[in-house]
């Protein structure tokens, strides 16, 4: 079976890396290899995996300071020639401090770390990383700094070129206030990039991709990108 | 710059006593330096040298089958079968914390951690047994929050689930809380690293943080009672870096997979000195160091300075000559520098110079050896004879015990920790499979069928009514909790937090925990691996309830034995296993709801607890077993409303009590060995049988039904409602 070739990127302080390998590498099956960030060559990954975590310990803000690490040259350029890039809570935060994704992503609206499981909808099945899932998905997020923020004219341009992937909803799928955990604007939870290659996501999937930890939904997306490269699962 | 003279005042105010002086004069045999008296004050402070416990703490049971490591290494080691070890301690940093919340308690997680990576493990859990003042004080509050802030900030960082830990809110922890941290590391046993540096010539390395004026003298500030005069000890607490602490995890790993080091310990409590000297102490042998070469971030630091910082995310490492470009290049790895201090030597010499002249010169062995021990006085504290004694015969009581089990359920100590639990990230590393909230977390060890079961337990108010008795609760409840979760209990650590020793009720209290903690260690076959000792832990001369905190690890060898709280589905039969209760003394009823200590502490029998245990884990083991449940805090209401709460779909249960028993005794009582299970219709003649025959009591309560707790001829509440109470609370 045709796999597909991933690359973790650890910074320094990054603490879900390990995570996202297990998944990918013992969940999966997939070749994975280990990118330090000091690296600039990317090994020839298909797909760039920017694990979450507190890189550099997030002292100045999130993501600040891993924009600069010498791997994210590297990885803008996987991004120009259209191949997938996922980033996951703390990567979501570097992708959109590197330029990669508008908007940014300040502090929860209760201004304490949140971890526990949220549902989000799925509203765009047009990307490489939900051609495979389900409609509504349970993942759990675990951050201080996970409220999406855009100004007007951003989240027009992400509603109008269907850049919203995933919203904070309610069980049953219904987008409302009560389920919004952080504030995140127009309860935004995940974010593709204009070219529909990169993708930033609050939530962790990895976190959710074997049933003995409680569901498989995150392990969907991981399988929408096997299936994009490799037209299988 | 010039050196004090050293005077009587300046030895006193280092908390020494004139004997104590006099000793480390014969050891030295002659007047110390300021930077040698600096050195023998921490280094014999209550905190490094448990002067005033060791004598007790020696009565601990400390062997058995899957102990590695026992007490005298940063942290102890149990064996899990197939090449992995669990490697786990607990630690208090309580004094800190109550001056400064937010960075005592994050310090203290930086700590603990260091403990344990040292060793050779890999952090995979932190438990925080945490005890604040009433919530109706803001200052207590304040503690409160910032103390969860601190800790989940730097546990959450590094990538250390928390998960698990137990939260007591009362008065008597007014001023001055009690924040322990528990630590569990996961090794391969060929990995398992001493702090021991055994081989003259080798490097002493120094990697982390700079050194700076910060935490001087924390040890000897955690040695002394707290009063008013605390709040400008302030200085004496450092500040957490939590990406170093991260890098230096991950570095040392590193360096201990790739065997760079001999041994390796971190700057904690008592900084350089503590380190270097309990090194050259274990391994037998002599270490030198300048303190020229540490790497520093404050201006013209003395020596005595350099020797007491207790800055933090700082690491000794010892290096063989030959590995050395090795441990630089990991180091560089990590944007690291490599401090070489000095070397390790053969004479048992601690040598230290500072700027071209040696500042300290002692027999590295004897600062540990020759520490002071003392055996204080002892006597039972008139207060446990002159309690309100519980009186059946006052009973029944007035109110409803609906309103008393809602009102109980919304208690800051009973209710649920969710708005605690949620601040901590409990899920990163992909291990924890029976998340916060359980009577004991569940990990999987990856790669294997294995996973084990953390909790932590005391009953202060027990300790308080009956030290003794109290003390073996505490084993005995964390020992049913791991039970609860499907394991089989292996060995406990402890943290001993306790008033002032020289006051001889609160040293009787002491005394007679650690007892009650052996009796239950022996009985129920869980060794003692290590702990701490915290003392002093009053307020304006009141002593804060003896709490004797256990941390216990459970195994559970197949995971279908893994067991939750929840009920699980309708028609199961509810089943008390253990004694119907006798009385409310002790209670959370009397406590929480009465405001009113009663006594006389509830007894225990550790025959009996020890056969419940037995058939428990036999029970669960042989899958006739769909729920489990301690009966603790708030008593049998309690624990039936949590198997509802805590069920998926909110499950109810038609609860009849048995005839003959003063319901709300049987309801509310906190009464040891006690167990709520669940079973599935087909098991319960099963499992009423194989009770009776192990002589475990064993009463059929009710069944699961419905989506209301019903209590026969009492009340019905909708859980909905329950849980609504239940989750009331937080801050």
């Amino acid at each position: 079976m045709k796999k597909v070739k991933f690359g973790v990127v650890i910074f320094p302080g990054s603490n879900c890396d390990m995570d996202c390998v297990h998944v990918l590498r013992d969940v999966l099956g997939q070749e994975t290899l280990e990118l330090w960030h000091k690296e600039r060559n990317l090994q020839d990954c298909e797909c760039i995996v920017l694990p979450g975590g507190f890189s550099y310990g997030d002292y100045l803000r999130t993501g600040a300071i891993a924009r600069f690490s010498p791997i994210m040259e590297a990885v803008t350029a996987h991004v120009k020639t259209g191949k997938p890039v996922i980033g996951i809570c703390n990567g979501f935060q570097i992708l959109c401090e590197a330029g990669l994704l508008p908007g940014a992503l300040i502090r929860n609206r209760s201004l304490r770390f949140i971890c526990k499981p949220v549902h989000i909808k799925v509203e765009t099945k047009n990307t490489p990383f939900t051609n495979f899932t389900k409609k509504v998905l349970t993942l759990p997020i675990a951050h201080g700094e996970g409220n999406y923020f855009i100004h007007a004219e951003g989240l027009k341009d992400l509603k109008d070129q269907d850049q919203i992937v995933f919203r904070y909803c309610d069980a049953g799928g219904k987008v409302t206030p009560e389920s919004n955990p952080n504030g995140a604007l127009d309860n935004i939870a995940g974010i593709v990039n204009k070219e529909r290659n990169v993708l930033g996501m609050m939530p962790h999937p990895e976190r959710c991709s074997e049933r003995i930890l409680g569901g498989i939904d995150g392990k969907h997306i991981f399988q929408s990108i096997i299936h994009t490269f490799t037209g299988q699962i | 710059m010039k050196e004090p003279v050293i005077t009587s005042e300046l030895v006193e105010s280092h908390g020494l006593s004139p004997a104590e002086y006099e000793k480390i004069e014969q050891i030295l045999g002659r007047e110390p330096t300021i930077t040698e008296l600096g050195i023998f004050s921490v280094m014999w402070s209550e905190h490094c040298s448990y002067k005033n416990s060791k004598k007790m703490l020696r009565t601990f049971p400390t062997k058995g089958d899957c102990v590695i490591q026992g007490p005298g290494e940063n942290a102890g080691v149990a064996d899990i079968g197939e090449g992995w070890a669990i490697c786990f301690k607990i630690e208090s940093h309580n004094h800190p914390s109550a001056v400064e919340p937010y960075q005592g308690a994050a310090t203290g997680i930086g700590g603990i951690l260091r403990d344990i990576f040292t060793m050779g493990a890999r952090p995979i859990a932190l438990l925080d047994p945490l005890r604040f003042g009433n919530p109706e004080i803001p200052r207590n509050r304040y503690i409160a929050t910032g103390v969860i802030a601190g800790i989940a900030d730097y546990g959450n960082c590094v990538g250390v689930p928390t998960v698990a830990g137990d939260v007591y809110f009362a008065d008597s922890y007014n001023g001055n809380p009690l924040i322990n941290v528990m630590c569990v590391g996961l090794l391969r046993r060929e990995d398992l690293t001493l702090a021991c540096a055994r081989t003259p010539g080798n490097f002493v390395v120094y990697y982390g943080n700079a050194t700076g004026r910060d935490g001087i003298h924390g040890a000897t500030f955690a040695s002394e009672e707290l009063s008013d005069a605390s709040e400008e000890r302030r200085p004496a607490v450092q500040v957490g870096d939590p990406f170093m602490g991260k890098k230096i995890l991950e570095v040392t790993l590193e360096l201990i997979t790739e065997r760079a080091v001999e041994a390796i310990q971190d700057m904690g409590a008592a900084g350089l000195t503590c380190s270097s000297c309990e090194m050259a102490g274990r391994g037998g042998s002599g270490i030198e160091i300048d303190l020229d070469k540490v790497p520093q971030r404050s201006e013209n630091l003395s020596a005595y300075e350099l020797m007491l910082s207790e800055s933090q995310e700082r690491m000794l490492a010892i290096v063989p000559p030959e590995r050395l470009e090795d441990v630089k290049r990991i180091l560089s790895k990590w944007d690291l520098p490599c401090c070489i201090l000095g070397k390790v030597t053969d004479d048992g010499l601690m040598r230290v110079a500072h700027k071209g002249r040696m500042v300290a010169e002692i027999p590295a062995a004897l600062i540990s050896t020759q520490a002071p021990e003392y055996d204080p006085e002892s006597k039972r504290p008139e207060y446990i004879d002159s309690l309100e004694q519980f009186d059946p015969k006052t009973f029944p009581m007035k109110e409803k015990s609906q309103d008393i089990l809602l009102e109980l359920l919304a208690t800051p100590t009973i209710g649920s920790k969710r708005w605690v639990f949620e601040q901590y990230d409990h899920m990163v590393q992909l291990n924890t499979v029976v998340a916060p909230g359980a009577s004991a977390a569940v990990l999987r060890i990856k790669d294997t069928e294995k996973h084990i079961a953390l909790a932590s337990d005391c009953n202060g108010l027990m300790v308080y009514l009956d030290p003794r008795t109290g003390g073996a609760m505490a084993v005995a409840e964390a020992a049913r909790n791991v039970l609860c979760a499907g394991a089989k209990p292996l060995a406990i650590t402890n943290c001993l937090n306790f008033g002032n020793p020289t006051k001889p009720d609160i040293y009787y209290q002491f005394e007679q925990a650690v007892l009650g903690i052996g009796d239950a260690c022996r009985i129920l076959n869980t060794p003692v691996t290590g702990g701490n000792v915290s003392f002093y832990n009053e307020n304006r001369g009141q002593a804060v309830f003896p709490t004797p905190v256990i941390g216990m690890l459970g195994l559970i060898e197949k995971p279908g034995h893994i067991t939750t709280v929840g009920f699980k589905d309708p028609g199961d039969v509810v089943i008390l296993l253990g004694p119907h209760a006798a009385t409310l003394a002790g209670s959370q009823y009397y406590y929480s709801l009465k405001k009113k200590i009663v006594g006389p502490c509830p007894p225990l029998n550790l025959e009996a607890e020890k056969r419940l245990q037995d058939f428990l884990l036999r029970a669960i083991q042989e899958g006739w077993i769909k729920s489990a449940q301690d009966v603790s805090d708030g008593g049998l209401g309690v624990a039936l409303a949590e198997c509802c709460i805590l069920s998926r779909g909110l499950c109810g249960a038609e609860i009849a009590l048995p005839e003959g028993l003063t319901p709300a005794i049987e309801l509310f009582s906190e009464e040891p060995s006690r167990v709520v299970i669940s079973c599935s219709p087909k098991h319960k003649n099963k499992i009423l049988q194989e009770a009776e025959k192990e002589g475990v009591p064993a009463t059929v309560l009710g069944r699961v039904q419905g989506n209301s707790l019903s209590m026969t001829g009492l009340f019905s509440i909708p859980v909905s409602q329950l849980k609504e109470s239940y989750e009331s609370f937080s801050l």
